[in-house]
């Protein structure tokens, strides 16, 4: 008898997607519907919880409807329901929780409650499979870490941003340099055009943690604007952007040589909404190349955003485990995986 | 026909489940707000204890706001969830309709009202007409001074409920016959929104069901100001 495949419904709503996917046997997508607010909040220049909250309620139903319906599954079929309890917008991942419990309720299946950050590292998932030890830099507007993972299932957190997350930052320059929000993408092409002349601060590079900061890179980047705009000076906004972008991937880049050289581990994954950075990416492809025994995976470009197949990839971890939710399942808004003990040192 | 009330827009919690009329269970939880932990469970307890399954429900009814904008989208989307998947009709009632059906005299004028803080109310006046709340004065967001002089019209008693006394002295000079609810029926309660909605018409288009907010987000409503030609289409796209 042929082994039953495995479907997880999986839904993603931290932020500013609404997202619900079919996932099969945690590696093949089979539809992953996203909707996208980045219209709305561009009139506002940024994320606004509220409006965020409003928009998933509008779609949410329409987007499970699709997913199921560009899957060709039934309920019949599925297996499981899963979706990201945290961390993020709390109004936001309510509405997600909310469906999910409703449906898994309702049709008699499982509920996974899945750590969005795993959902990003497991993006990678569609990739290869992750072999353990790994580790994972995630890098996205939220959230900047490295996460150490023993094995399947456990994640450490050995280093994260103390300020910042560097997709925050490429936002709040990208508002400076009149780049609309998201900054990210146009920041990064632009970089490509110009020079490091500006040699901004890297901070924390030379702490022996593995912890990041950005916003003193923020503010000596602001200041040299403001400053040059005060004396008339106009500044080439390819080398601003060029500066930028070799001060962030610098200290991404060495943060996670010094962690490898410390955790030696078989993958590197990089995941996350600023992994499809391609400054960052041909950085770290550079620097791998002196770890010969760690494979780097890189998310796949469309799965870097948030989205419903990332969770799904997690759950089945989580479904495997045996990690279910229940009814009263609640949003956590500051949800974070553990600290690795020896992280400190 | 079996319905299941919800009305998650305030404080309270209530849950209900409803044959043909009659009230078969219902929790109303105020000692704590935890809408979205205790939501479901309510729902799963009372559907064992009446013994019903999911698909046997034919209606869902929903306190569709005013009211706390993450409440509200607590049962809105598990209501509208429901609905979605399971082919069920779906209705929603004002919040502030549901509250005024605590006043059973027939011919009463009731203003239901939450504060929304800062001499703010959500507020509506209803006729209680045939047992239903009929709206004579729309659900608004407004302020208590001019929700006041609104209704100071009538020469008639006003039962005025819900929040109603937060604003004694407002009520007080504005109107000659002010009566204030009593606790009970200040309390809105999913049994009688269970009433309300089974002799409501359903939603056509339960995909695009969303609380009534009655209120813009403070970002919108700056933006808009700023942009009185721009048109607020479609703002969230399928990529
Ligand atoms: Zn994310």
């Amino acid at each position: 008898m042929l082994e039953k495949r495995n479907l997880i419904l999986s839904f993603e709503s931290s932020c500013d997607e609404t997202s619900v996917a079919v996932i099969e046997n945690g590696d093949t997508i089979l539809s992953n519907v996203v909707a996208t607010q980045i219209k709305s909040h561009q009139r506002f220049g940024g994320v606004v919880p509220e409006v965020a909250s409003r928009h998933h309620i509008e779609v949410v139903t329409r987007c499970f409807e699709a997913a199921l319906a560009e899957a060709n599954v039934t309920y019949d079929d599925l297996d499981a329901v899963a979706v990201t309890y945290g961390p993020g917008l709390v109004g936001a991942l309510l509405v997600g929780v909310s469906a999910a419990k409703t449906l898994a309720y309702v049709h008699h299946l499982p509920l996974i409650p899945v750590n969005h950050m795993m959902g990003h590292i497991y993006a990678a998932r569609f990739v290869q499979p992750i072999e353990f030890p790994a580790m994972a830099l995630l890098v996205s507007g939220g959230h900047t870490e490295l996460v150490y993972m023993p094995a399947e299932n456990q994640f450490e957190i050995i280093g994260e941003t103390r300020d910042d997350a560097a997709g925050e930052a490429y936002d709040k320059i990208g508002r400076v340099m009149g780049i609309s929000y998201p900054a990210g993408g146009p920041v990064d092409q632009l970089a490509h055009t110009g020079q490091d002349t500006f040699h901004f601060p890297r901070a924390m590079d030379n702490e022996a943690n593995f912890d990041f900061s950005f916003s003193g890179l923020k503010s000596a980047f602001i200041n040299t604007v403001h400053h040059a705009d005060q004396i008339g000076e106009s500044l080439n906004q390819a080398d601003l952007a060029a500066s930028f972008q070799a001060a962030v991937v610098d200290v991404l880049v060495d943060k996670t040589s010094r962690a490898l050289k410390k955790y030696p581990v078989k993958q590197l994954i990089l995941a996350g909404g600023v992994a499809a950075n391609r400054g960052l990416r041909d950085r770290l492809t550079q620097m791998m190349a002196q770890f010969q025994s760690t494979d780097l995976v890189l998310a796949p470009l469309k799965l870097c955003g948030d989205n419903g197949a990332m969770i799904g990839a997690a759950g089945y971890v989580r479904y495997q485990h045996g990690d279910f939710g229940d009814a009263s399942l609640n949003a956590e808004p500051s949800l974070e995986f553990n600290w690795a003990e020896d992280a400190a040192e | 026909m079996k319905v299941l009330a919800i009305e998650t827009s305030n404080r309270p919690l209530s849950v209900a489940i409803l044959e043909d009329h009659h009230i078969l269970a219902e929790t109303t939880l105020t000692a704590r707000r935890k809408h979205a932990q205790d939501l479901l469970p309510e729902i799963e307890r009372l559907m064992d204890l009446v013994g019903f399954t999911p698909d046997q429900i034919d209606r869902v009814v929903v306190a569709s706001g005013p009211g706390s904008y993450t409440g509200l989208r607590i049962g809105a989307t598990t209501a509208k969830t429901w609905a979605a998947t399971m082919n069920t009709e779906l209705v929603g009632i004002s919040s502030l309709a549901n509250l005024a059906g605590n006043v059973t005299l027939e011919g009463a004028l009731v203003a239901p009202m939450f504060d929304a803080r800062n001499q703010n109310v959500f507020a509506g006046l209803y006729r209680i007409h045939n047992g239903i709340p009929v709206p004579e004065v729309e659900d608004a967001h407004t302020a208590i001074a001019d929700f006041a002089q609104l209704a100071a019209a009538y020469n008639e008693p006003i039962y005025a409920i819900g929040d109603a006394e937060n604003f004694k002295t407002e009520l007080e000079a504005a109107w000659s016959q002010v009566v204030f609810g009593t606790p009970a029926v200040n309390l809105p309660r999913a049994g009688v929104l269970g009433l309300l909605g089974t002799q409501g018409t359903p939603i056509t288009d339960v995909d695009n069901f969303v609380p009534r907010y009655l209120r813009l987000t403070q970002a919108e409503a700056e933006w808009r100001e700023k942009h009185p030609e721009e048109e607020t289409g479609t703002y969230v796209e399928k990529i």
